[in-house]
């Protein structure tokens, strides 16, 4: 009992290997599409790698990049093969290698489906890779005079710009560390020995944040110091104001950002991984058509083509007995031996 | 004969064909400069808000209009040479393609036009920005005002991402009260010291907003104050450079606006080149398939060229043809005499539009 029979003739098995060939271009184009996207998604990553502390994980672009290219050469193969199938004569020399490539293809249709619930996974890995990227970042922002570290103000600050977010989780976190360098204090001051004096750690703390996390859209001229001092600004109320300043933090807003591409990539690879199936599927009819025909001289005549030769479960059986045969083969040798020792 | 060429007829073929393809490829051209005008007119009608009129839309209006009647022209010409080789279809063509030519010369002194347009305009755009500016500037604060209420976002937003600051310079807003009425103490010594001593009771700092603050400055941005040294410490007003962003916006949005149509002159340029090798193409096309179907053997040897006789005899022949029709519609010859003169400014218009590329 074959699996989704189809009789062809001589027309409908030349439609069916046109077919096929123009969706096997088609899927040369996606792979390519997978490749690009995963040079996109790394060049993303390598842009703000200075806030992910340089230790964010390239391994699902790498990935990307891999199969896209694997996707691009296998379909391009498949092609030749669907191209040379219209010919009797150049499709026997593909006929011995065209079953292993089918299994290939299955193979690797599943590494496909695999690399599509990366993109939806690994989420989880890059939300804690932010969280502790960002978190040093702001400790780093007064830091404009430490050779490696002096741009970490500036790609901060260009960040939450960008991004529309103040600090890790929100605009308080800024409160918690020394954002101001050393250099542009007035240690004479008293206010500032008040501030040093009063911290534990000797840092200059301040209920203020950098001006990058304004909000154009506020009403009011930007507030950035003595933010939870009512007094220290006319009509205005530190609980209640809401415009002043960006109320999200910047993990969240990154991790979304990079959330969604990588959930739009998740998406675009399971859509080339249908295709995918699409064309093993028709490259197998295409080979079932061409080794069934009824006079195997006369090019013209009637065959038959299927995905499975036997029902999926005697298919399944019969595979799990080759390959317990193949284990058995070695087994059997060595039982041999043994008895034909024993016995002489 | 103007620049003849002999051609047998599988020449006349290739010529056909080759002309079919490069009237093709100035389709996509065509599409091309329509999409550089859209894309420039979307661009400055973004910043419209800081723009006091609208002389310079001119040039991506005309960008389009080139663009679509481009695309129209080319395709005619695609036709034109898909029935050349065709000898029952090919003779309707004939006044067409005199039709054609003057369109397409119109074309290309259009695409000449815009280039020069997109320089000489640059002073109207400096204006327009100077005055679109300095109203934003002096609406920045009434953020309560119907219809006004936007002008600090736009500025805000405007200042942040061409890196500008003010309208010449930053000290333009020294000259404005940016700080909202609403959000001023008027009990307290400063704010009454400050409005007294103003002529207007204006609110004047020596302060900007914070979108005027330059990321890449080494210590936290320094917003008021600015001109007092002693206000901050280890700062100097003088040689601080990097504190604010140090350009205008008038000439930051001035370049920006420069470059864009600046990058759509190769482009132009490509243009004007393939749609005058379409159009000496076709002339050599029709002529030579004229030629040809005039002969016994259409399939023989043709001469195709530009002009049929030299250009100063063209020239003179178009007056005359010019001249004769004018006369039929004369009585008086005094008064041919004095309408003979708008008659010559009229034939030197004729002249110039059916001859292209000579």
């Amino acid at each position: 009992m074959v699996l989704m029979l189809v009789k062809f003739d001589l027309k409908k098995r030349v439609k069916l290997a046109q077919t096929v060939w123009f969706m096997y271009w088609f899927a040369v184009m996606a792979g390519v599409l997978v490749f690009s996207m995963g040079l996109f998604f790394k060049i993303e990553l390598r842009k703000r790698s200075e806030l992910m502390d340089n230790n964010e994980s390239h391994f699902l672009p790498n990935l990307l990049i891999l199969m896209g290219l694997i996707t691009c050469g296998i379909n391009a193969f498949g092609g030749k093969i669907c191209y040379d199938s219209l010919d009797p004569n150049k499709f026997v020399k593909w006929k011995s290698i065209l079953k292993s490539f089918l299994v290939l293809c299955v193979v690797f249709n599943g590494l496909l489906f695999l690399t599509a619930l990366m993109c939806f996974l690994m989420r989880i890995p890059l939300q804690f890779t932010l969280a502790e990227g960002l978190k040093n970042g702001m400790r780093y922002y007064k830091d404009t005079d430490t050779p490696g570290r002096c741009y970490m103000k500036r790609t901060l600050d260009l960040m939450q710009m960008e991004f529309r977010c103040c600090g890790n989780d929100n605009y308080r976190d800024w409160f918690e560390i020394q954002w101001v360098s050393n250099r542009y204090l007035d240690f004479g001051a008293k206010e500032v020995k008040d501030r040093i004096g009063s911290n534990v750690d000797g840092q200059y703390l301040m209920d203020g944040v950098p001006f990058s996390c304004c909000n154009p859209s506020s009403p009011r001229p930007c507030i950035q110091n003595q933010m939870t001092n009512n007094t220290a600004h006319y009509s205005y109320d530190h609980y209640t104001e809401e415009l002043n300043v960006w109320k999200h933090g910047c993990r969240d807003a990154m991790l979304s950002y990079y959330g969604g591409m990588m959930n739009t990539i998740g998406a675009l690879v399971l859509l080339v991984t249908v295709l995918e199936v699409a064309v093993t599927i028709g490259l197998q009819y295409v080979n079932s058509s061409l080794s069934t025909l009824a006079n195997p001289e006369d090019p013209e005549s009637e065959s038959e083509g299927w995905i499975l030769e036997k029902t999926v479960k005697e298919t399944f059986t019969d595979i799990m007995a080759t390959m317990k045969s193949m284990g058995k083969g070695t087994k059997v040798e060595e039982g041999g031996e043994a008895v034909v020792t024993t016995v002489s | 004969m103007l620049l003849k060429i002999k051609f047998t007829q599988q020449r006349r073929v290739r010529l056909a064909q080759g002309l079919w393809l490069l009237s093709w490829m100035a389709v996509m051209w065509g599409v091309i400069i329509f999409c550089l005008g859209v894309y420039l007119k979307t661009e400055l009608l973004r910043r419209a808000e800081v723009m006091d009129n609208s002389e310079i839309h001119v040039v991506p209006n005309i960008l389009m209009m080139v663009g679509l009647a481009s695309i129209g022209t080319n395709w005619v010409a695609s036709r034109a040479c898909q029935d050349s080789l065709d000898a029952t279809r090919f003779p309707r063509w004939k006044v067409f393609l005199l039709a054609w030519f003057a369109v397409a010369a119109v074309l290309c002194c259009l695409l000449i036009v815009v280039v020069v347009l997109s320089y000489a305009l640059q002073g109207s755009l400096e204006e327009s920005l100077k005055v679109g500016l300095r109203n934003g500037i002096r609406f920045y604060k009434d953020t309560d005002v119907p219809g006004r209420c936007f002008q600090k976002e736009t500025i805000d937003r405007l200042q942040i991402e061409f890196r500008c600051c003010g309208n010449s310079n930053f000290k333009d807003w020294f000259e404005v009260q940016w700080v909202s009425n609403r959000y001023l103490d008027f009990t307290s010594k400063d704010v009454k010291d400050r409005i007294r001593s103003n002529v207007d009771g204006r609110y004047l700092l020596d302060g900007v907003p914070f979108s005027c603050c330059n990321p890449a400055s080494p210590r936290p941005c320094l917003q008021l104050q600015l001109t007092d040294n002693s206000a901050h410490y280890n700062y100097d007003y003088q040689s601080e450079e990097l504190n604010l962003y140090s350009r205008g916006c008038r000439q930051a949005l001035t370049d920006y606006f420069m470059e864009l149509m600046n990058s759509t002159g190769p482009g132009v340029l490509s243009v004007i080149l393939i749609q005058l090798s379409v159009c000496l193409s076709l002339r050599y096309l029709q002529t030579a398939v004229e030629g040809a179907m005039a002969l016994e053997d259409p399939e023989g040897d043709s001469e195709g060229f530009l002009l049929e006789k030299g250009v100063k005899e063209t020239l003179e022949d178009l007056k005359a043809n010019a001249l004769k029709m004018l006369k039929f519609g004369q009585v008086d010859p005094n008064a041919a005499e004095g309408s003979s003169e708008a008659a010559d400014a009229e034939k030197a218009e004729k002249t110039a539009s059916p001859t292209p590329a000579s």
